[in-house]
């Protein structure tokens, strides 16, 4: 006979606000099976999980009800607590009354009713749940990092530095990312190149690292401390051993008018290319996009002019198949270009530039070796205007949010220009100055106080051209919204910071959650910053969403500490809530008539077959067994199975035909 | 395809030299429309700046002859008249019930049935085509393309070119031979409605659009409204007082340099009724 | 999570523009973009963002600072606020329901004197004919807005020019018409 104790939660006022808790814990309690029923204001806390390890022994319970969140937020809490009280963990079912049904509702009648159904679906099914073990798995102590920008880089370094295998994947020819493009960085003005080179160098050099650059993750399958990853190995059309980074085939090839994308098109490069000077690894690649051979089939004047003879035309992609434990998803953020804002006049006016071109710009390794000087006739710009919110805050043209680096990046900008052009004047137009973080706010009021950087609180409306001039019409809303038109020489505009172009296809790879932004989710806003809702997959730095070098790096750490954590175990418990394909007695061995369509559908590769045989050793049937180190639970072989020989633990067909019939049956 | 005109008012009066423009490309390209019976004032500003419901009426009973005379294509060459009308399809469109009241206004049915086209698509659609052969002397000059606001905005509703830097203009008159300069000024306001009102402001703002015009060497400032015709034209001694200037820069008609192009006369097509000199033909 | 029950009953301008034209005063963040592209702005006794910030504050003292401000009539209706704010915020549509506001609360500024008079010749030169008779119109501004002088030199080159009818044309509809205006005049 079933004893069922059910615990409703008042979740502070989150539930008890809109739902009548009392009511619904006196109404459950006059359930048949039903043997205690209760509400508590916090049933997470400790004296709520005390009440419920109280009541499983005294009440004698053999199946549990927590009537509170969402089972993401705290099911492992509540099942943990039963098991401390000698139930078995999967005895115990969560009835979602918050997300479900208090959030979402106004407080009246029917909520409660509403709550009162909800419970009673899980009464029912807990009533079928059956004690489950865990499963216990190996891992695998090599991690991948995907992405070589700063984020990548640090959780390389600091997994490799805890003494385990790294494989970091870069899809450009150099790790560096966006960081080797930078000039200085805030809020300290020291160079980014000077920090960021020597940990490029000690990832390519770091002997528990291993680099594929030029290198696109392909298919994952698997689970967390068992991912099977398959990578492509671009051609780089290049023996890398022979090779010795000379550069002689850079300077010979005929093609020389490629936007250069490291220098965001600002200058030129050849078809055979090492992205820049301090490129890890320090070897070029050919760009079969560009390249005359790959056009037109002639030219091979790099083969020609190589010392070493490293050039192979004809070298295949290779795909590497990878076995790995843990993944960090790094793989960082693009800037949304401006051509999307025609009033701004980007694209179309040469000397008004994005904040990535001002990097390049000001950088010392730039197109201009460090000097401010205007695209269109190389002048050096008397009167400079930058734009913030390009982009961002703009659900219109642009997106929702904040892009959170600007406003520091553009008071850096500004700051830079006057460090360079004494005599200049340099505009920002803002609507807030976002500066949280250590000595942020200081260095924007410093660009304004010491470098006497005019700072509008207004938005552009437009920007056009004439005489040769760019002329910024915008607004002062601090003096009553009174137009303010500037004739400036050059415009940089601090566009919107967005998801990578490959973020999704490789989310969908991953199988990681991901926001509207194509940003990849955290587990938890708060709680799980750093991890996925896919065990095993962490993420680091601005592919969560934009972020600075500090927080870039802090939360590739953190990534790093999980991977770290992950590889002290050697093997693994995972929940038992896997498919099941029905055993009986021989001659019936299982309803499966082996039909294997189930096999065809498995996203995991889950599904093997097994043969039985009789005394002599004969087959006399076949059919399909999960292998539940790799099944994730997902039920669609259960809902193909034509015969109804899968079954789902946790989620049999029958838990779910009885929550269904408690909602149509009268109670 | 029955294909209807509505003129509008400016087009019977003050922008008659638009009418005759429209009237004679239509008949050199052969082309026919039928004049929307009995067709009545949209409003304009006056209206929606008043009286919300009649600024809905108003349209709403073009409309409706339009739809009761088989009429699937409206040609609205003033731009202020077709901003007017689309707007009203769209928001009798979006709300059932403000239809219903409106319909029991204007005492007829009325479903939105028919396609409201302004003057460039309508050029675009049945002129362009065998525009090339038509051509006779190129029109070879400089010209700054003003669109002014109604043709474009509210861009969510007239879904029409671009709202910022918009080309369709620049277009036709490419393909007329002219050179399209480029024009900040394509969709600032000439200050529309307050002509009479407020001539001061208008004056200054017209000013500015037919300053940067001049100052960028544009031979003519090339419409397609009657409105800012008027004001950028007929106002031109008030802006030139107002801004204690001579500017002495044209403004055309794209269906004026349509006909100048294809070979009418420029009395054909109405440029004598300017108050500004039209020296280019 | 239902807040709605902590709301007070709100009696501001700003709830009836959400009410009457859906247009939501809160969602501007005062980036100031329809005031920086606003023709008029310079004219404006209140730029587009000003008139935002001052319906947020829902004060009754505001909400009336609005209703008689000289702002509401210059505004042309050029639709460039709209066409460029980020919020897409409505203010176009915004701006004809607060005139009608202003008229129907007998708040008209006083420098907008001419500008509705305008607006009301123009609405009677058509509610009598259907179509807009241009003479009529600027005979009758003259006489609303005793602005005798003005534009005595245009008629003279407009009639010279055939832009200039002396009769007005009748439509046959002019019943209707006079229907159509009795039932909107609300």
């Amino acid at each position: 006979m079933a004893r069922i104790g059910v615990f409703i939660c008042h979740c502070g006022e989150n539930i008890s606000a809109t739902v009548d808790c009392g009511k619904v814990a006196e109404t459950i309690g006059k359930l048949k099976h039903v043997a205690y029923s209760t509400e508590y204001k916090y049933m997470c806390s400790d004296p709520g999980q005390t009440l419920i390890k109280d009541a499983i022994k005294e009440h004698k319970l053999t199946g549990v009800v927590v009537s509170a969140c969402s089972p993401r937020m705290h099911e492992p809490t509540f099942r943990k607590a039963c098991a401390e009280a000698g139930l078995n963990p999967f005895l115990c079912e969560m009835a979602n009354l918050r997300e479900h049904c208090s959030w979402v509702h106004e407080k009246n009648e029917l909520t409660t009713q509403k709550a009162i159904d909800i419970v009673r679906t899980q009464v029912e099914k807990v009533k079928l749940n059956s004690a489950l073990q865990p499963i216990k798995v190996p891992v695998t102590k090599t991690a991948m990092v995907i992405g070589g920008g700063i984020a990548g880089i640090q959780a390389a370094l600091d997994i490799a530095n805890t003494g385990h295998k790294v494989v970091m994947i870069e899809r450009s020819p150099s790790i560096g990312g966006h960081m080797s493009q930078l000039s200085e960085t805030f809020p300290t003005l020291d160079c980014s190149q000077c920090i960021l080179t020597p940990r490029m160098v000690e990832v390519a050099q770091h002997p528990n690292i291993t680099l594929y650059t030029y290198a696109e993750v392909e298919s994952v399958e698997g689970f967390i401390g068992n991912f099977k990853v398959k990578i492509r190995k671009k051609a780089k059309s290049l023996d890398e051993k022979i090779c010795t980074g000379c550069g002689l085939c850079t300077t010979k090839c005929p093609q020389k008018k490629i936007p250069n994308e490291f220098e965001q098109g600002m200058g030129m490069r050849p078809a055979i290319y090492v992205p820049f000077p301090q490129a890890v690894p320090n070897r070029p690649v050919i760009d079969k996009e560009h390249c005359t051979y790959y056009i037109k089939g002639k030219c091979k004047i790099c083969e020609v002019v190589c010392p070493t003879k490293a050039i192979r035309f004809d070298q295949p992609d290779e795909i590497l198949d990878l076995e790995i434990g843990a993944i960090v998803v790094a793989t960082g953020f693009d800037i949304k270009h401006a051509d999307f804002f025609p009033e701004y006049g980007y694209g179309k006016y040469k000397d008004i530039i994005d904040g990535l071109q001002f990097e390049r710009m000001a950088s010392a390794s730039g197109p201009t070796s460090g000097e401010i000087r205007r695209p269109s006739d190389g002048q050096v710009p008397k009167n400079i205007v930058f734009i913030a919110c390009a982009g961002s805050r703009d659900p219109a043209k642009g997106i929702a949010y904040c892009s959170k680096i600007c406003c520091m990046y553009t008071a850096k900008h500004a700051m830079l220009y006057k460090h360079k052009v004494h005599e200049g004047r340099a505009h920002v137009f803002y609507m807030d100055i976002r500066s949280g973080g250590k000595n942020y706010d200081e260095f924007v009021r410093r660009a304004i106080e010491e470098d006497h950087v005019n700072y509008i609180r207004g938005r552009v409306s437009t920007v056009f051209e004439r005489d040769g001039k760019l002329i910024v019409k915008g607004v002062d809303t601090l003096l009553g919204a009174q137009p303010v038109e500037i004739v400036a020489d050059m415009v940089v505009l601090a566009t919107a910071g967005v998801a990578n172009a490959g973020a999704e296809d490789l989310a969908q790879k991953l199988h990681v959650s991901y926001d509207q932004h194509k940003f990849f989710a955290e587990a938890h806003p708060k709680l799980k910053p750093v991890e996925t809702n896919t065990a095993g997959i962490f993420l680091a730095g601005a592919c969560q969403n934009p972020k600075d070098i500090p927080d870039a790096v802090s939360q590739a750490s953190g990534s790093a500490v999980k991977v770290a954590a992950l590889f002290s175990q050697d093997m693994l418990t995972r929940e038992p809530l896997v498919a099941v394909v029905n055993r009986y007695a021989p001659p019936m061995y299982s309803t499966c008539v082996g039909c294997f369509l189930c096999q065809s559908v498995c996203p995991y590769q889950a599904i093997e077959r097994e043969e039985f045989k009789n005394r002599e050793g004969k087959v006399v049937k076949t059919v399909a067994k999960i292998n539940e180190g790799l099944c994730q639970g997902c039920g669609t072989c259960v809902a193909l199975c034509r015969s109804k020989s899968i079954d789902l633990l946790g989620y049999s067909n029958n838990q779910v035909h009885a929550e269904v019939m408690a909602l149509l049956n009268e109670y | 395809m029955k294909t209807g005109i509505y003129p509008g008012c400016s087009l019977t009066g003050s922008a008659r030299d638009y009418n005759e423009s429209v009237f004679a490309i239509a008949e050199a390209f052969g082309l026919e429309f039928i004049q929307i019976p009995d067709w009545n004032c949209c409003g304009a500003t006056a209206a929606h700046n008043l009286n919300k419901e009649l600024s809905l009426a108003l349209p709403a009973r073009i409309l409706a002859i339009a739809e009761k005379n088989g009429l699937d294509e409206i040609i609205v060459p003033c731009a202020a008249c077709y901003s007017r009308l689309v707007v009203t399809q769209h928001e009798l469109k979006k709300d059932p019930e403000l239809k219903n009241r409106i319909c029991e206004v204007i005492e007829m049915d009325y479903r939105g049935t028919s396609v409201i086209l302004n003057v460039i698509e309508w050029i675009d659609k049945y002129i362009v085509p065998k525009l090339e052969e038509k051509i006779v002397k190129p029109f070879n000059y400089k010209v700054a393309c003003y669109y002014g606001c109604l043709l474009v905005r509210p861009n969510k509703i007239l879904n029409y070119d671009r709202v910022e830097d918009p080309q369709t203009l620049d277009v036709v008159m490419s393909k007329l031979g002219a050179t399209a300069i480029d024009y900040p000024y394509k969709t600032e306001c000439c200050g529309a409605g307050l002509s009479i009102s407020r001539t001061d402001i208008v004056s200054k703002l017209s000013g500015k659009i037919i300053e940067d015009a001049e100052h960028r060497g544009a031979d003519a400032i090339v419409v397609a409204c009657p409105m800012c015709h008027s004001n950028l034209d007929m106002r031109r001694p008030d802006i030139n007082k107002y801004w204690d200037t001579e500017f002495k820069i044209p403004v055309i008609f794209v269906t004026q340099a349509i006909g100048l192009a294809i070979g009418l006369s420029p009395q054909k097509v109405g440029l004598r009724r300017h108050f500004v000199e039209v020296k280019i033909s | 999570m239902s807040h709605s029950e902590h709301h007070t009953e709100r009696n501001s301008l700003a709830y009836s523009i959400e009410k009457n034209v859906e247009v939501y005063t809160q969602k501007c963040y005062q980036c100031g973009k329809c005031s920086a592209g606003c023709p008029v702005a310079e004219d404006m006794d209140f730029p587009p963002s000003m008139i935002m910030r001052l319906l947020q504050t829902e004060d009754l003292a505001n909400d009336d600072k609005i209703l008689r401000s000289h702002s509401i009539w210059l505004c042309v209706t050029c639709e460039m606020c709209l066409s460029r704010c980020p919020m897409e915020i409505d203010i176009p549509s915004m701006m004809d329901y607060l005139r009608q506001r202003s008229r129907s609360e007998k708040k008209v500024n006083k420098k907008a004197k001419n500008i509705i008079a305008f607006h009301k010749a123009f609405l009677n030169s058509i509610k009598y004919t259907g179509r807009l008779f241009e003479l009529g119109l600027i005979l009758d501004y003259k006489r609303q807005s005793l602005n005798l002088m003005q534009d005595v030199a245009l008629a003279p080159k407009m009639i010279s020019r055939g832009k200039l009818h002396f009769i007005p044309f009748i439509i046959k509809g002019k019943n209707q018409m006079a229907r159509i205006f009795k039932k909107t005049s609300n």
